[in-house]
């Protein structure tokens, strides 16, 4: 699977990606389709909910208090982990989390691992780096096992295979699986259930036989080491209670500080990612159970940088629900895909940048991938102000030296109310001269837009000259 | 923004202080020391000086809800599981009737499994004993003492437990692997699963069940049978877990 961070580092920045993205109209329909029904779905049992701005509120608070706090409930779920029985590492950056995985795999002497759907193990490009040590791991969630066998990356949060219509995934099966194991039934139709039906006998003599489980976690407590996953498929559940031994890999954003305050999401989460009033398996253990070993890595990997950006640090309220990629106009046309990262839409801008700076073209050109219509902001369950952050990482972004020079006269003309009246007075003088078209490089801009007429007099001349009309 | 902006890009290179180590270097109780006091560090120096933030829990933590049993029935159903409500004088006939039908003819059975219930199951008479092929006549009860292999409990065709609390807001099962429910993967690898709820332990919303459950056991939240919609959106029920998930709600 290519699905790691390297794939997609000297990629095309945003809009060379969208231009190319709207050309496919099958991504376009699978997309707008896909969006709207969740769309629907989620603003449903929303409404259902009378205290649904309370849980909101209190989710956004519980999750600002824990990272305002999150030396001290990080040491508390170490010690309820370790006391659990189950061990606790900790992991600076995405080589040092593979490391740690690839070496506890390999003191268990297997050499296959099976996954539950996680984002953070895509995020440190976890796959790539097993299969460095010798080491294969099967995806088990059917949207990732459609990527995996496809070679291709995840374009959702939530359904990682949004692009792909029944046809193209019969055809992936077809072709794919054999290479994998099990390969797909004898006449296999396009029909969801049948290609449902063929992951189920794909993947289950797997289930069975593996030593090794990797996931993520969706929450972490502090108070009693508890971690917790949501799924719908059941094959987290296979994952998490058949093999010998678990190894969790989760981000250090992802802590809540105590058992109650699960209420608050268990709520939040379900309604606002699938639109269901729950998903139908969460699982919740503490430390080792039922005979297992179990191993928690904890991950940095820039969420200390995130952190520490007073503005920015909102994106680490995040509960991956994807919410508000069903909601962005800009998702919807340019799919997941364009933002060159695992996270895709509204939260990818914010989160991707800060995660990895700005360096490359296509980290640096994310925070213009919206409209700043704010849509995001409100579907968020956890009330995350994305355009605030958008804005901020503008900001922060690295700008062309001709813009940097053009800002910067500008600011110098509007700093001053003097300075500003000559220079408008100037410009009135000069209007004649004003061309319709901008030449070279600021063509661009004229080609979708008239320059606006420059006034012969400026407002504030005239009410001088006129006292306001009165004269 | 306290630093960050020029600091090193995570994810493309190891952090300043990461560098200078060899990878391998990264193994070992002493690497994971040395990254658990770096981030840490890292952390107190990201929040230093930020406010701390008040919880305010205005949300609705438990509900007078008249109908609750009703409302769990007809949610539960809402996930196409199947839903009987009995009295405790019929549970024992509709658990029989619940494994005939579905042609059930090995069903795992945990430990604590109530003697009414239990009855229920030996009563059931599968006329054709179409999956295990053990013949026709009685449904067999498999015990998981000692712990049945996945290979095993993959050759049974169904389970039958209890539960631990029932949400009615979600339709939601929770069993926490005490009695009568048995361990994670009795619920999981076999593909019928009758679960019994008495009315007692059937809560209004999600803060009354999280109040009643203990975190130290395990615990699965069951919401339906298992399903995916990741082809084109399309609800497909039964994925890896139990295609089929039926209810007894008593009286």
């Amino acid at each position: 699977m290519s699905g790691g961070n390297n794939t997609f580092l000297g990629m095309p920045a945003f809009p060379e990606n969208a231009a190319a993205a709207v050309q496919n109209s099958q991504l376009r329909f699978n997309l707008r389709k896909a969006t709207h029904t969740i769309r629907g779905k989620r603003a449903g049992v929303v409404a259902e909910l009378p205290d649904w701005m309370e849980l909101r509120q209190a989710g956004k608070e519980i999750k600002d208090h824990t990272l305002r706090n999150l030396e001290r409930y990080l040491l508390q779920l170490e010690e309820a982990v370790t006391e659990a029985g189950g061990h606790v590492h900790w992991a600076a950056d995405a080589d040092e989390a593979n490391r740690i995985v690839a070496d506890l795999v390999k003191a268990t002497g297997e050499t296959s691992v099976v996954k539950v759907k996680s984002i953070a193990t895509q995020e440190i490009g976890l796959n790539e780096a097993l299969q460095a040590e010798g080491i294969t791991a099967y995806e088990t969630d059917l949207a990732e096992l459609i990527v995996q066998l496809g070679d291709d990356w995840p374009s959702h949060i939530l359904v990682p295979a949004i692009h792909r219509n029944r046809s193209e995934i019969r055809e992936i099966f077809q072709d794919k699986m054999a290479d994998w194991g099990r390969a797909a039934p004898e006449g296999l139709t396009d029909e969801p259930s049948a290609l449902a039906e063929a992951a189920r006998l794909h993947l289950r003599e797997r289930f069975l036989s593996t030593k090794v489980a990797v996931s993520g976690a969706n929450f972490m407590i502090a108070e009693t080491g508890t971690l917790v996953i949501l799924e719908s498929e059941g094959n987290g559940r296979m994952c998490l209670t058949l093999p010998e031994t678990l190894i969790s890999v989760v981000g250090i954003e992802k802590l809540l500080p105590s058992w109650r305050d699960l209420e608050v999401f268990l709520q939040l989460l379900p309604r606002s990612s699938t639109g269901e009033r729950m998903n139908p398996y969460t699982s919740a253990w503490t430390g080792a159970v039922e005979g297992q070993e179990f191993h928690l890595v904890l991950l940095d990997n820039g969420r200390t940088q995130v952190l520490a950006d007073e503005v920015g640090r909102q994106a680490l309220r995040c509960i991956r629900c994807s919410a508000c990629l069903n909601v962005c106009p800009v998702y919807e046309r340019a799919g997941g895909h364009s933002y060159g990262s695992v996270y895709p839409g509204p939260i990818g801008a914010i989160l991707t940048p800060q995660l990895r700076g700005m360096s490359s073209a296509v980290d640096a050109s994310l925070p213009y991938a919206s409209t700043l219509c704010g849509a995001c902001f409100e579907v968020c369950p956890v009330a995350i102000d994305i355009p605030e952050v958008l804005v901020h990482l503008r900001g922060k972004a690295p700008h062309a030296r001709a813009e940097r020079l053009g800002m910067r006269a500008a600011g110098w003309v509007l700093n001053r109310p003097g300075r500003l009246g000559r220079t408008q007075r100037l410009g009135s003088r000069l209007r004649r001269f004003v061309p319709k078209r901008l030449p070279g490089p600021l063509s661009g801009w004229t080609n979708t837009r008239d320059i606006p007429d420059i006034p012969a007099e400026s407002f504030r001349d005239w009410w001088n000259r006129t006292d306001g009309g009165a004269r | 923004m306290s630093g960050g902006a020029a600091g090193p890009q995570p994810g493309l290179e190891p952090p300043a202080e990461a560098r200078g180590r060899d990878s391998r270097d990264h193994r070992g109780p002493q690497a994971s020391a040395r990254s658990r006091e770096l981030i840490l560090s890292r952390i107190r120096a990201a929040v230093a000086g930020a406010p701390d933030v008040e919880i305010t829990r205005a949300y609705r933590t438990s509900s007078d809800l008249a109908g609750v049993v009703e409302l769990f029935a007809e949610r539960v159903a809402d996930y196409r599981a199947v839903v009987h409500v009995a009295d405790p004088g019929e549970v024992a006939g509709v658990i029989t009737s619940a494994l005939e039908r579905r042609a059930v003819t090995r069903v795992v059975v945990p430990d604590g499994l109530p003697a009414e219930w239990a009855a229920g199951v030996e009563a059931a008479r599968v006329a054709e004993a179409v999956r295990s092929g053990s013949g026709a006549g009685a449904v067999r009860s498999v015990r998981d003492e000692p712990a049945l292999s996945a290979a095993e409990l993959d050759a049974v065709d169904g389970v039958i437990t209890g539960c631990a609390v029932g949400i009615a807001e979600t339709g939601t099962i929770v069993l926490d692997a005490g009695a009568a429910q048995g361990r994670r993967a009795l619920t999981l690898v076999p593909d019928y699963h009758l679960c019994v709820v008495r009315v007692g332990q059937i809560v209004a919303g999600v803060p009354e069940a999280v109040a009643r459950l203990d975190p130290v056991r395990p615990l699965t939240w069951i919401s339906g049978p298992s399903a995916t919609s990741d082809i084109e959106l399309n609800r497909v029920e039964g994925v890896h877990g139990p295609r089929t998930l039926e209810v007894v709600i008593v009286r």
